[in-house]
């Protein structure tokens, strides 16, 4: 056993922290106020190399691994957790789904500009009718010629309608010839795509900068060597890559539970410092004490799950284990710390306020709670 | 023992119940919601409807009932939606302690307005800075022959921009009672008060809030309730009667909460079923109807103790915590139900659950309600 961080990836960490707490933490509040995507702050994530952590450099990664990106993941979520959704949807699934599955001439083409940060990737699974029950997908695509003929749309795709959102991978049914079975395969759309729209913004209750749209395929077409890895293994491929989401989420939601912890901590010090006894005032330090060891209990969850990665390791209990834990603890941190700063808390001039809203997200993306724990259930049995 | 409601009771529930289901559009309070803008046009309906003041004396204006119907009509109209109902409920906030520790003078000259939706009342006693001990305001009046000079600023002042009168806390600074509390009524919007915006909070954007600056405010030693040295006993009283309303307006954001989600089960299809037909589902629902009933009769209990004068302080503090909790709980999970929707405004869930956080500020706080429970049930050690 050895719960040591690597020389790299204590570096990795370190540098995070400064620059989530130099970087994007002053700009927190006014990137949730206005809504609007913060392309500088990602730029400047792409210069430090933190798009493709886990890599080769001959990829335009940094040659680092998975704990390393989560641990940039907590850090940078800590101060905005919209950086780590970001790069959630672009490095933990999209560019590693290019990286595991894609061909040479795919990895060179949307691999490197993802990994340098330089574009950002979508991830387009969920439908109106499919969402936790992904694979009753309706969007289709036939092969035509040498084109791929895509129909049907995607909702709550975020990381979409941007500048600098060069591509979104989705999941649709294949009609096969050999036996007229259907099987769902993954394809990449490049935002020029003709037939391919976006729709309204969606207005959330928190994380408003979030790119999040809806995605209409009509007679979307895109050329035939844009299938991505093989046709039968779709769903087996999307499956892998969302583990990896999973352990995203957790690292996620530890960095706005520790958030929340830090906020908590800093205002309960100013109040009972020197005047109070714990033997006398022992609610709001008692509920910081297990709020304290519910965050590192989360974070020691996704470390183990993304090192258990690295190791190439079965780790489909952890990555589970690791997203449902953070994300149901990050929501009940968010109101038992809005209580102890109560009622300044419930301002929007207090960043509390905005975990509030946002946490409650981590419960239903990548998998809602009930899907989480049906993969644990399963697993176990 | 007998748990039914009375045949008036009933029909005021029934006729709250219809009312708002009729004047409370969706739509439109989405609108509101938004735009952060009061209710107007329904509270004036409210109102002439004899909604408002239900158990006020028929000499001031209201219906001369009890607190039990008044709470009945706030649950009514926070089911039926959380942000419209928290705005009207609220819109006698703190007239409580003109009611009942206020002359006739006051009484005639300040109640009617209010339940005729000319006025809503303002209660300013919470104020930066005051640690975990809401009791300690520091705004200051002094006497100044028949006249008080108010010096101070109060934050989180419920329809503080809104005409009519506001109940001011402060200390004394004149030298016969020094430091002793005192309960003031001030027109709002007089000379000596400048309002500023709190820029926003949480939930419960349909009552404007602000944060006021008193600078020289006189105010006539008409406005006194009661007598100099009494302000913190009687906002004490007045706060544990607010407290039942709260309750009331926090089982009613529970159960409206939970009507959303139900409909929403028994619609939504995934794995070819209604999602309601899950076990996981089922008990979610379970839970939360019984966390709802549990709620509802300790408020109806605390209510109908109130209204029989039956000392039961104990009651109120239990009936406002728990139901404070079970709104915040049943709003999360009937948002969870919902699944990714939930997030997005449009579903007009996440208001709920927004609202619902907000629920344990109105009346004493959480810590406060705690620590009077643990003070009853301990006695003496």
């Amino acid at each position: 056993m050895d719960f040591h961080l690597s020389k790299k990836q204590r570096a990795i960490r370190d540098i995070s922290r400064k620059f989530a707490g130099e970087v994007v933490a002053p700009r927190a509040e006014e990137i949730e106020r206005t809504g609007e995507h913060p392309y500088d702050i990602v730029a400047q994530m792409a210069e430090l190399g933190m798009m493709g952590i886990p890599f080769p450099k001959k990829y335009g990664g940094s040659a680092g691994d998975w704990v390393g990106l989560h641990l940039c993941i907590e850090e940078l979520s800590r101060a905005d957790i919209l950086l780590g959704i970001i790069l959630d949807a672009s490095s933990s699934i999209v560019a590693q789904e290019v990286f595991l599955f894609g061909t040479e001439e795919q990895k060179q083409r949307w691999l490197i500009p993802l990994a340098q940060g330089k574009e950002l990737g979508a991830y387009g699974l969920t439908e109106p009718e499919a969402g936790s029950d992904s694979a009753g997908l309706r969007t289709t695509a036939v092969l035509k010629g040498d084109e791929w003929i895509i129909n049907g749309s995607k909702q709550f795709i975020t990381n979409t309608n941007l500048d600098n959102a060069s591509i979104v991978i989705i999941t649709a049914k294949t009609q096969r010839d050999l036996d007229g079975k259907t099987v769902i395969s993954t394809f990449v759309v490049p935002k020029d795509a003709p037939g391919f729209k976006v729709g309204q913004k969606y207005e959330k209750m928190g994380m408003r900068a979030g790119a999040t749209h809806e995605l209409f395929f009509d007679d979307c077409r895109v050329p035939r060597e844009f299938l991505l890895g093989d046709i039968n293994k779709g769903f087996a491929q999307h499956l892998t890559v969302l583990q990896t989401g999973r352990i995203t989420v957790g690292a996620i939601a530890t960095g706005i539970a520790q958030a929340c912890f830090d906020e908590a901590i800093a205002f309960t010090r100013d109040r009972l410092q020197g005047t109070q006894s714990l033997f006398e005032y022992q609610r709001i330090p008692f509920n910081l004490a297990d709020i304290a060891m519910r965050v590192e209990l989360s974070r020691t969850m996704y470390l183990k799950a993304a090192w258990l990665k690295d190791q190439g390791e079965k780790h489909t209990l952890e990555a589970h284990f690791a997203k449902l834990y953070s994300s149901e603890t990050a929501t009940k941190i968010t109101s038992e710390v809005l209580k102890i700063l109560s009622p300044y808390g419930y301002l929007d001039e207090y960043p509390i306020s905005r975990y509030f809203r946002q946490a409650k997200l981590f419960e239903i993306i990548e998998g809602t709670s009930e899907m989480q724990r049906l993969v644990i259930a399963r697993e176990l049995m | 023992m007998d748990f039914n409601l009375t045949k008036e009771q009933k029909d005021i529930q029934k006729a709250a119940r219809e009312f708002a289901q009729g004047e409370f559009d969706p739509d439109v309070a989405l609108d509101l919601e938004k735009k952060g803008h009061h209710p107007f046009q329904s509270r004036k309906k409210a109102c002439e409807l004899g909604f408002i003041g239900m158990h006020v004396p028929e000499r001031y204006g209201g219906q001369g009932l009890g607190l039990l119907e008044n709470a009945i009509v706030a649950e009514e109209f926070c089911c039926q939606h959380s942000g419209v109902g928290i705005a009207l409920s609220l819109s006698d906030f703190g007239s409580e302690m003109i009611l009942r520790f206020g002359n006739d003078v006051q009484r005639e000259k300040y109640l009617r307005s209010i339940i005729e939706g000319e006025a809503t009342s303002s209660l300013a006693y919470l104020e930066k800075d005051q640690g975990g001990n809401f009791t300690s305001f520091k705004s200051t009046a002094k006497r100044n022959g028949t006249t008080y000079l108010v010096n101070g600023k109060k934050l989180f002042v419920f329809n503080g921009t809104l005409s009519g009168p506001m109940i001011v806390l402060c200390r004394l600074s004149s030298n016969t009672r020094p430091g002793e509390s005192i309960a003031l009524i001030v027109e709002k919007g007089a000379d000596g008060i400048v309002s500023s915006s709190i820029g926003g909070s949480v939930g419960m954007r349909m009552v404007p809030m602000s944060e006021l600056t008193f600078t020289n405010l006189t105010v006539s030693h008409e406005g006194l309730i009661g007598n100099e040295g009494q302000g913190l006993t009687l906002l004490m009283k007045s706060l544990n009667e607010m407290n039942i309303k709260a309750a009331a307006m926090g089982t009613g954001i529970a159960q409206g909460s939970f009507n959303l989600a139900l409909t929403y089960a028994k619609q939504r299809e995934q794995f070819g079923r209604k999602i309601g037909s899950f076990e996981a589902i089922r008990d979610k629902l379970a839970d939360m109807a019984t966390r709802i009933e549990i709620a509802r009769m300790l408020t109806y209990k605390a209510a109908w103790s109130f209204d029989r004068n039956i000392l039961n302080n104990t009651a109120n503090y239990m009936a406002k915590m728990i139901s404070s909790e079970t709104a915040l709980e049943v709003a999360r999970d009937s948002l969870h139900i919902f699944g990714g929707y939930g997030y997005i405004v449009e579903s007009k869930i996440e208001q709920f659950y927004r609202d619902a956080s907000m629920v344990n500020i109105i009346g004493t706080p959480e810590r406060i309600d705690k620590g009077l429970i643990a003070d009853q049930v301990i006695g003496k050690i």
